[in-house]
């Protein structure tokens, strides 16, 4: 464990002085979405069945939570993952020392799930100020982003310990994996508005699964099969992601 | 005229070499430039349809109502334009101006820094173009196009992305660093997101009408809906003259602050 803690240590250090640039886009923009979304075009919505009879700021306010998760497990699973092999190579000075690629990718792992939950709480602070939250399910709905988020952002670390050339390939990534899972998968509507066929390809992603668990969370209303089934789904492509990643961090790091 | 006006050993008349440099470099990325088209699509089919079916119908520019989807996308093509030229004409420029030192290759060779403005300027139009004249054909295929009226929304699509691209290639010559771009970021975002793009600005208190409509984007959306609706009235010149001004101030301290950088 001791590893880890230093590892997890050095990512800090890093963090703590350079924090700030992260504050825009993974506090202020979920932010501004939500208050773009949830009270500008949500006053043109009247609630229904489609927003729980919920107003549709409080019904849009824990799928932000998620779609912010993923958001934030993207962005510190990508770039920085490559630039740690491929830029400054501190991947391999880490390994140079008694630290295992295990260990160093646990770290990495549990960094990005710290990111996540500190920008969530953030968030969630802010956004319970506006009244955009219902009740305190709300806190229930930070640890299922973490989980959404991490399902998601393994695959992307597993990506970038993969491709040698920065080139286009995370922009991509973001602009037709991020973006439209945000717009389609149930994030600021129910996917039961999409045409019947489109629905499956909403399914797969990790983002529809903690969209749906943490408006259970909050609001209820999800039998304890289904929230099981929609946990054991996000628990399945997360350790899946973790070990491809490791297998990629084994390859490149070579030992 | 315009050599006039310019300072000498400023503008060589040879912007074009700039663009054909950017097409150069570009032709192995055209799927990269290409794929810009999909974000507002993904949009468009995002909120027409998924939001379609829970907002109502919201009221035209020409006082009628219109479907959310009729209503969104023009919003939709004033902002793509504006995204694709801030993009281009930070990002981009600022790579090369800082790390890539294209500029500076580029001034050892009989062009100025009027020259380097405008090509760039140039290229991000041309990008900009095929993204707008894509946007338009999938809304006259959705049948969101009701006017004739809608063929001018090419000319203005440019003319809102000349006018961002002129005054984000200003300030790109003004970032210290890549932490910087935070803060275009941080005056793009809230207009894309608060500009009457997704609802109307009577949503809005008085005090906050008014400041929207001071910001750059508003006029460009506005444009957009009353051309595709075909609600024209003088009015529009208003908004093209926004546009113009933006032109005319950005592209100026533009030039001027690349010949400064560059020490031409």
């Amino acid at each position: 464990m001791r590893p880890v803690g230093l590892v997890l240590e050095h990512l800090w250090t890093w963090y703590r002085r350079n924090w700030r640039a992260t504050v825009v886009s993974s506090v202020l923009m979920p932010l501004m979405f939500l208050g773009a979304m949830g009270f500008g075009l949500g006053s043109r919505i009247t609630p229904g069945p489609a927003t729980h009879f919920l107003p549709y700021v409080v019904y849009l306010a824990p799928a932000m939570l998620v779609a912010l998760a993923v958001q934030v497990a993207t962005g510190e699973s990508s770039f920085p993952v490559l630039g740690s092999f491929k830029w400054d190579m501190r991947y391999f000075a880490i390994t140079s020392t008694p630290v295992s690629v295990d260990q160093l990718l646990t770290a990495q792992a549990l960094w990005v799930a710290l990111r996540i939950l500190v920008s969530g709480l953030a968030y969630l602070a802010v956004a319970a100020l506006f009244g955009a939250f219902a009740n305190a399910g709300a806190l229930l709905a930070v640890p299922v982003a973490m989980l959404a988020g991490m399902a998601f952002g393994s695959w992307v670390m597993a990506l970038a310990a993969t491709v040698n050339d920065e080139g286009t390939m995370f922009g991509n990534v973001f602009r037709f994996v991020v973006v439209p899972m945000t717009l389609f998968a149930g994030t600021y509507y129910p996917i039961s508005q999409l045409p019947a066929w489109s629905r499956p390809l909403a399914w797969v992603t990790p983002l529809w699964h903690g969209n749906e668990l943490a408006r259970a969370v909050e609001f209820g209303g999800m039998d304890l099969l289904t929230a099981a089934g929609h946990v054991g789904y996000l628990l399945v492509l997360l350790a899946a992601g973790l070990l491809v990643a490791r297998r990629r961090f084994h390859v490149r790091l070579k030992v | 005229m315009l050599l006039r006006i310019v300072p000498v050993g400023s503008y060589a008349g040879r912007a074009r070499a700039v663009v054909e440099r950017s097409a150069l470099v570009n032709r192995r990325n055209w799927l990269l430039v290409l794929s810009g088209i999909f974000e507002p699509m993904f949009y468009l089919f995002a909120l027409g349809i998924g939001f379609g079916g829970i907002v109502g119908t919201l009221t035209g520019p020409d006082g009628q109502a219109v479907s959310y989807a009729a209503y969104v996308a023009p919003g939709l093509l004033a902002a793509s334009a504006m995204n694709g030229a801030v993009h281009d004409a930070t990002f981009n420029v600022f790579m090369k101006l800082k790390y890539a030192k294209v500029y500076d290759a580029m001034l050892a060779t009989p062009l100025g820094p009027t020259d380097v403005a405008l090509g760039e300027i140039s290229w991000s139009l041309i990008r900009g173009g095929i993204y707008a004249a894509g946007c338009l054909a999938v809304m006259a295929a959705l049948g969101l196009i009701t006017s004739p009226w809608a063929l001018l929304a090419l000319p203005a699509a440019l003319l809102i992305a000349f006018g961002f691209a002129a005054v984000g290639m200003g300030a790109s010559t003004l970032l210290r660093s890549w932490q910087d771009f935070d803060l275009i970021l941080l005056v793009q975002m809230p207009m894309f997101l608060f500009s009457t793009t997704f609802f109307p600005l009577t949503v809005y208190p008085e005090p906050i009408q008014i400041a929207v409509q001071c910001l750059p984007l508003y006029h460009g959306i506005e444009l957009m809906r009353d051309l595709t609706s075909g609600a024209v009235t003088w009015g529009i010149l208003g908004h093209v003259a926004y546009f113009a001004i933006m032109v005319a101030l950005g592209g100026w301290f533009a030039a001027r602050r690349l010949g400064k950088l560059l020490l031409t």
